[in-house]
């Protein structure tokens, strides 16, 4: 079921929420998913903000980017503020009749990976009526690149730099969207800017739904991942292209890849653009790259079980 | 010169939607997109990924800049499908 499907562009020219001026850097590809989200979205919205770089740049007080109402609380707790919202609406209903509102939370991977799990699961797990869009940089970037359980293996941040001891992050990336999927809300995906058909109707299919959801969002940023501005959309494709960042949904329970790639271009495509990536590239560092790879593979490998065991 | 309201309001309430306008980043811009448009199919492919937005569509359904805010990123240049726009110097 897709009520108000998004087909083109065109159609969404005229629904911008936000206003420019904000202060994120020159191709942010966190503003280009934000931007395309608020689009999509139904009306009348209100937002939720985690701290960030996206409430810092879009916030820069006393004024606003943002067109709908707008909160910012602590960077641990959106999920939070949200539920609180969607509680004192339906109390507001009680008394008034119907306020009908949709809401969504955004947090970074730093505020959604880590330190804001904890809100987002019991908000999820209460069973509030909101979307919750984690926009994913895979660092803390406002505060300067610091590795998040969001970071994938081998890259260089600022706490985990390519030395002799270590060669970027040690640890593979938290695989959110299967945490979040395991509280059985009603929709979570994945999605990527690059693919705004693909995103749009995700938000569209997401906020049909009485209760929860979720996407997570890849959001390139040229200032942490170190590749040229211009080059923000062609690395959230690529990410898409490599199976490095697989679309897919759990509706319902039921999996389903959103975007094949049958012929995946080498992952090697992905990391050689971004500079916090490309060293895997160099022969000492093979057993990191393959490590990566079969991450990748393995991954994909079992959402396409998953999702054919739905279809 | 650039207007920025600095009034303070009780809670942290900011009053005015929007207002990031008060400010051009157009000033951050190193490089400026130019478009051809007998090249421009007015496909909005640009104005999709534009992360400011920075991007108008005209009348006749082509594109215009917007540059008071238009950061100068090159992300347009770099998607336009019939390679329409092209970066300069400023
Ligand atoms: C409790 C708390 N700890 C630390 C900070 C400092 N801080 C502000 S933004 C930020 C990083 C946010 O990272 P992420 O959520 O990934 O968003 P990004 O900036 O990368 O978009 C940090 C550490 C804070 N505001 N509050
Ligand atoms: S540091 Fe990265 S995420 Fe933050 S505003 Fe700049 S480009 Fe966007
Ligand atoms: S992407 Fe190119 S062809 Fe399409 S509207 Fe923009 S300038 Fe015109
Ligand atoms: S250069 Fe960047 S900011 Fe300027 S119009 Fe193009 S996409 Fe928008
Ligand atoms: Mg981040």
């Amino acid at each position: 079921m897709l009520v108000g499907e998004v087909k083109s562009i065109k159609e969404l020219y005229g629904l911008d929420l936000i206003a420019p001026g904000h202060r994120a850097c020159a191709g942010c590809g966190a503003l280009v998913a934000v931007r395309q989200i608020l689009m999509a979205s139904k009306k009348p919205l209100i937002v939720v903000n985690a701290t960030s770089c996206l409430e810092v740049t879009s916030t820069p007080y006393p004024q606003t980017m943002w067109k709908v109402p707008w909160v910012h609380l602590l960077f641990e707790n959106a999920a939070t503020a949200a539920s609180g919202i969607e509680a004192a609406l339906k109390a507001l209903s009680r008394k008034y009749g119907r306020q009908e509102h949709y809401i969504i939370a955004f947090g970074g991977d730093g505020g959604t990976f880590d330190i804001g799990i904890q809100a987002l699961s019991g908000a999820l797990e209460r069973g509030h009526r909101f979307l919750y869009v984690c926009y994913d940089n895979e660092a803390y970037m406002n505060t300067g690149i610091q590795r998040s359980g969001a970071t994938p293996l081998g890259a260089a941040t600022t706490t985990s730099p390519v030395g002799s001891k270590i060669v970027g992050k040690v640890q593979n990336k938290k695989d959110l969207l299967e945490i979040v999927a395991a509280h059985r809300i009603p929709y979570a995906a994945t999605a990527s800017p690059s693919h705004w058909k693909d995103l749009t109707n995700k938000v569209r299919k997401a906020q049909s739904y009485d209760g929860p959801s979720f996407i997570h969002v890849i959001a390139p940023c040229n200032r942490g991942w170190y590749f040229d501005p211009s080059y923000t959309i062609k690395v959230a494709r690529l990410a898409v292209e490599t199976r490095y960042w697989p679309l897919y949904e759990v509706e319902n329970g039921r999996y389903r890849i959103t975007h094949s790639v049958p012929s995946p271009k080498p992952l090697e495509e992905f990391l050689k653009v971004q500079r916090r990536l490309s060293h895997m590239l160099l022969p000492e560092n093979a057993e990191v790259l393959e490590r990566l790879k079969a991450y990748v593979d393995e991954r994909w490998e079992r959402l396409q079980k998953l999702s054919a065991c739905f279809t | 010169m650039v207007k920025v309201e600095t009034a303070i309001l009780p809670g942290g309430v900011v009053s005015r939607p929007g207002s990031t306008t008060d400010y051009k980043t157009g000033t951050w811009r190193v490089k400026k997109p130019t478009v051809d448009l007998n090249k421009c199919t007015g496909c909005l492919i640009c104005w999709i990924y534009c992360p400011e937005p920075a991007i108008l569509k005209r009348h006749d359904g082509k594109i215009e800049f917007n540059y008071d805010y238009c950061k100068g990123c090159g992300i347009c240049a770099e998607e336009c499908p019939p390679k329409a726009i092209s970066m300069v110097e400023e």
